[in-house]
């Protein structure tokens, strides 16, 4: 239940401007990558890529090929939904819909796309999906109270909940721990690690300890200055990133000497 | 240092605990201000004043309160001028003239308010509610006031046509209203068509309600012949009012929902539009119904469109499709313009403001009623 | 060569939404068709008027002669309303915004909302049957005692239904828009701007006229001409209250008539050429309230882009 994912020659546009130029990564099935670098660099940007999420943005396009496991995500005649339903997405801010019960927030992907499905095998997705994310022992006696009333971080796990009762081959993370306090973090973070077992994670972080604590390979970008595209540096592994990097500019981010 | 400030030593400044007991002497910042007691002092003295000068011709409460005012305004704002300097008693005077103002604008509210109550709580009972005006001649009215017998005829039909009016011109006007603020907020952005749209709709916002009606008239008139006079005619009339203010709440209560409730389906493999329908929608239903029903209440009470669109009727009609028909609105018209009775226009007189109170109660449970709504299905929060 | 393993299914559910945006779509189209049809239906209707025989036109001197006094009349009771009601919209704005204790100004505003909620129809019925028989005294005071000023030249009415009555119940009805606009401009005046002016030891009028008042100069006067086209709009206070006839000048006596009136009261027996005159009538009204509401919006819209600079 993943898949990899292989960028070629990916150029990130809004409207006219180029907003990350010609990246070219290879994401391996069930294992963490990290997406590392300063504000700005287009590394969000190019994680939306990655499930046509981009594209909501008016004037949202990009140029080259995403292929997961081989088949292109931009092909004329791929329905983003249908990408979309295999790279679920986990956003910066926990975002339960306010109208659902935590049950329903759950269900939401089966239900909001009017699919039928059975009480029992509702009931059975809802407790697996929330054993998954390690929310189910905390919310278990209120499934039907709003998911707005959860502590952030449990709003955050709800979230997870939800993208993983779609069954998705990847999951993209965009900065998922940073509105949360250190406890929730790290119960984040504990999640990713055993979601890695099933699915193929990509997250985007600011925190470079959470990168080095939670992925096995990282990515960093960077950006010129203000009105350049961002750019891939550096892809190798967690430890190599973090101890040995090849590159001028990632040893300067990763050791803190990067303005 | 002023003399009227008592001396400290440098100890006493520390003593916060304890104040010393302030003497009853003036602060100095309190120097060269009126005292509290000027401005009832100065009301009290007015008052009495003002019914000294009501008195001189013929007096009355509305004179009273009048000349009370102007002296209370003029002798404020010179005694003002006087103690505190010029600048202070401009303030007052504009003080002075703000509070009038907004008293003055009270005036008509509870007038209006009074005088329905007044005078349409004897005409309400239930052979008013539950009959039409069929068969009720100036004869039957002549007949009632001569033997003192109770008001016969009633508003049943006009009752009937403003619900089904209504709810025809509600039918019409919230799909289309709502759909165009979906087209504004989710597909249009702020491409061309989507500007254009927004501008028309302010355009239609200050339609005058006649000349809506007018419209109305002139479609049916080509589709149907001159003389297409029934309550669809007037459903129409009234929906060109009510779906720009539709739009408008939607749209505004459509913008408030986050984007990130959309991008969170969205990224869970939903379809736009079912996006649209179980999440955004469902979100911001409470300020969508509200605004409709703020929608309706404005055209509920609307006269003029009727008037030209749906003809008079005395006798209750349930067909929309057909034959002309009364609204509340029409009905206090009629009987207060063309009395059923021209020698005896006591009753109609009566009829029309127990109409009246019908009609303000209806308009007042649906403004309320959006106020609740808007409550009520307010996405729930907390546990 | 679907050999994308992506593009399976790919159209399933896709009909929901072409169906979708396409209705959105169709919807916003519709509402641009219908006020391009107002405008062609009441034109064609309308079209007689201006082809027939100029003596057949009310009045019997063709349709500039018959719309001119009622054009006149319409502006008049519009100018009397505003002149009222723009003075005091904007204290009762300024009470509710920067006078009446913080817990009361929400309920405040709420009631002057509800004198915007009341239907016009009961605004003439009052009007009729208690403002013009209360305002006859003044009338007659009026005329006794500035009667040689052409407005007020007696005799004045012996039932009120004059002119300045309509004008005074147009004003009451204009009022709760001038209101509601103007507070909530007022409300958005920077707080810095005021405390700029506290702090100089301002009082609380001069704080108004040096910060509040000529931040919602702009905003106060597209309220003032959305009011504008509400009164010259507006029927049914007109039609109950005014006593009609010629265009004179004294406003308290019977006499003039508007637009809107004028169509209410002689519609319902209409037929023929006289119905085509009405309804040319209601497009000059049309024209005449479109102009005033566009000029209000470009005053809005331009005010927009400088208030996001504080």
């Amino acid at each position: 239940m993943s898949k990899r994912i292989d960028v070629k020659d990916l150029n990130v546009y809004y409207s006219k401007f180029l907003a990350v130029e010609d990246v070219n990564i290879e994401i391996e099935a069930k294992s963490v990558t990290a997406f590392i670098g300063p504000s700005g660099c287009g590394k969000s940007t190019f994680l939306r890529t990655l499930n046509r999420m981009h594209e909501v943005i008016p004037g949202g396009r990009v140029e080259g090929e995403v292929l997961l496991d081989g088949d292109n995500l931009y092909e004329p005649g791929v329905d983003p939904v249908t990408v979309r339903s295999q790279i679920g997405m986990v956003f910066q801010r926990p975002n339960p819909f306010p109208t659902m019960s935590i049950k329903d927030n759950v269900l939401a992907g089966v239900k909001l796309n009017g699919k039928k499905i059975s009480r029992s095998d509702a009931d059975s997705l809802v407790e697996k999906s929330l054993r998954g994310a390690n929310l189910w022992n905390e919310v278990k006696d209120r499934l039907d109270k709003p998911g707005s009333g959860l502590s952030g971080g449990q709003q955050q796990r709800l979230c997870i909940a939800r993208t993983i009762a779609v069954k998705p081959q990847v999951i993209l993370m965009d900065e998922p721990c940073s509105a949360l306090d250190p406890i929730s973090t790290l119960a984040i973070e504990d999640l990713i690690n055993e979601l890695k077992s099933e699915f193929t994670v990509v997250i985007v972080t600011h925190n470079m300890q959470q990168a080095a604590r939670v992925s096995d390979k990282t990515a960093f970008f960077n950006i010129a200055g203000t009105g350049k595209p961002g750019k891939l540096i550096e892809y190798a592994d967690t430890a190599t990133i973090f101890s040995n990097p090849s590159v001028k500019a990632t040893e300067d981010y990763v050791s803190g000497r990067f303005g | 240092m002023s003399a009227t400030t008592t001396r400290k030593t440098p100890n006493d400044s520390r003593n916060v605990q304890n104040p010393p007991p302030v003497a009853r002497k003036r602060n100095s910042l309190a120097k060269g201000h009126l005292p509290r007691w000027a401005v009832p002092g100065i009301a009290a003295a007015a008052l009495i004043l003002g019914a000294a000068a009501s008195t001189l011709g013929g007096f009355s409460v509305a004179t009273l309160a009048i000349y009370t005012a102007i002296i209370f305004v003029i002798a404020s704002t010179v005694i003002t001028t006087l103690v505190e300097g010029p600048r202070h008693g401009k303030n007052t005077l504009a003080t002075n003239l703000v509070y009038a103002a907004f008293l003055l604008a009270l005036i008509p509210l509870a007038s209006v308010l009074f005088t329905v109550l007044q005078k349409g709580m004897p005409g309400i009972n239930t052979h008013f509610l539950f009959h039409s005006m069929n068969g009720i001649t100036g004869a039957v009215d002549n007949a009632s006031v001569e033997n003192g017998a109770p008001v016969l005829g009633g508003a049943y039909h006009a009752v009937i046509g403003t619900l089904l009016i209504t709810l025809w011109s509600t039918v019409i006007s919230v799909p289309v209203g709502m759909l165009t603020a979906i087209y504004l907020v989710e597909y249009g952005k702020n491409g061309p068509l989507a500007r254009a749209i927004t501008f028309f709709v302010d355009v239609m916002t200050g339609i005058p309600s006649i000349v809506a009606g007018l419209f109305a008239t002139a479609l049916f008139a080509v589709l149907l012949g001159p003389t297409a006079r029934m309550g669809i005619v007037a459903a129409v009339a009234l929906s060109v009012l009510m779906i720009p203010t539709v739009v408008r709440s939607t749209e505004e209560m459509l913008k408030i929902v986050p984007n990130e409730l959309r991008e969170a389906a969205y990224a869970l493999g939903v379809r736009k539009w079912r996006t649209i329908a179980k999440v955004v929608i469902p979100t911001a239903i409470s300020g969508i119904a509200s605004g409709v029903t703020l929608a309706i209440a404005r055209v509920i009470g609307e006269t003029a469109p009727i008037l030209v669109t749906a003809g008079l009727a005395n006798n209750i009609n349930v067909n929309v499709f057909g034959n002309w028909m009364a609204t509340l609105p029409t009905f206090i018209y009629y009987q207060i313009l063309t009395p059923t009775s021209p020698t005896n226009v006591d009753p109609s007189i009566q009829r029309a403001w127990a109409a009246a109170l019908l009609l303000i109660v209806m308009v007042m449970v649906l403004n309320l009623g959006a106020r609740l709504v808007a409550g009520l299905f307010a996405p729930k929060k907390g546990r | 060569m679907t050999t994308n393993a992506l593009r399976r299914n790919g159209s399933k559910g896709q009909a929901g939404d072409k169906v979708f945006s396409g209705a959105a779509l169709g919807a916003g189209i519709l509402i641009l068709a219908t006020l391009l049809a107002v405008a062609i239906f009441l034109f064609i209707q309308a079209l007689p008027t201006f082809t027939a025989d100029p003596t057949l036109i009310t009045g019997g001197e063709g349709f500039a002669s018959y719309i001119f006094p009622i054009v006149i009349g319409t502006v008049i009771a519009a100018a009397i309303a505003l002149l009222i009601a723009t003075p005091v919209g904007i204290a009762v704005a300024l009470f509710i915004s920067h006078y009446a204790p913080r817990r009361l100004a929400a309920g405040l505003g709420y009631v002057i909302d509800l004198l915007a909620a009341i239907p016009s129809v009961i605004y003439g019925a009052w009007g009729y049957l208690v403002l013009a028989p209360a305002l006859v005294p003044t009338f007659q005071w009026l005329a006794a005692n500035l009667g040689f000023i052409p407005i007020f030249a007696g005799p004045a009415s012996q039932t009120g239904k004059t002119i300045l009555t309509a004008g005074i119940v147009l004003a009451v009805m204009v009022l709760p828009i001038i209101t509601s606009l103007s507070r909530e401009i007022f409300l958005q005046t920077p707080k810095l701007h005021e405390e700029a002016a506290l702090a100089l030891g301002a009082t609380r009028w001069e704080m108004i006229t040096m910060s509040v008042l000529p931040f919602a100069r702009p905003g106060i006067v597209s309220a003032v001409m959305l009011g504008l086209g509400r009164a010259l709009g507006e029927t049914m206070a007109v039609a109950l209250v005014l006593s009609t006839g010629g265009l004179i000048p004294s406003l308290i006596k019977s006499g003039n008539q508007t637009i809107a009136a004028e169509i209410a009261l002689n519609f319902p027996e209409a037929f023929g050429l006289r119905l085509a005159e009405l309804i040319a009538a209601g497009l000059v009204l049309f024209v005449i309230t479109l102009v005033v509401n566009l000029i209000a919006r470009a005053i809005i819209a331009r005010h927009k882009e400088f208030s996001g600079a504080n």
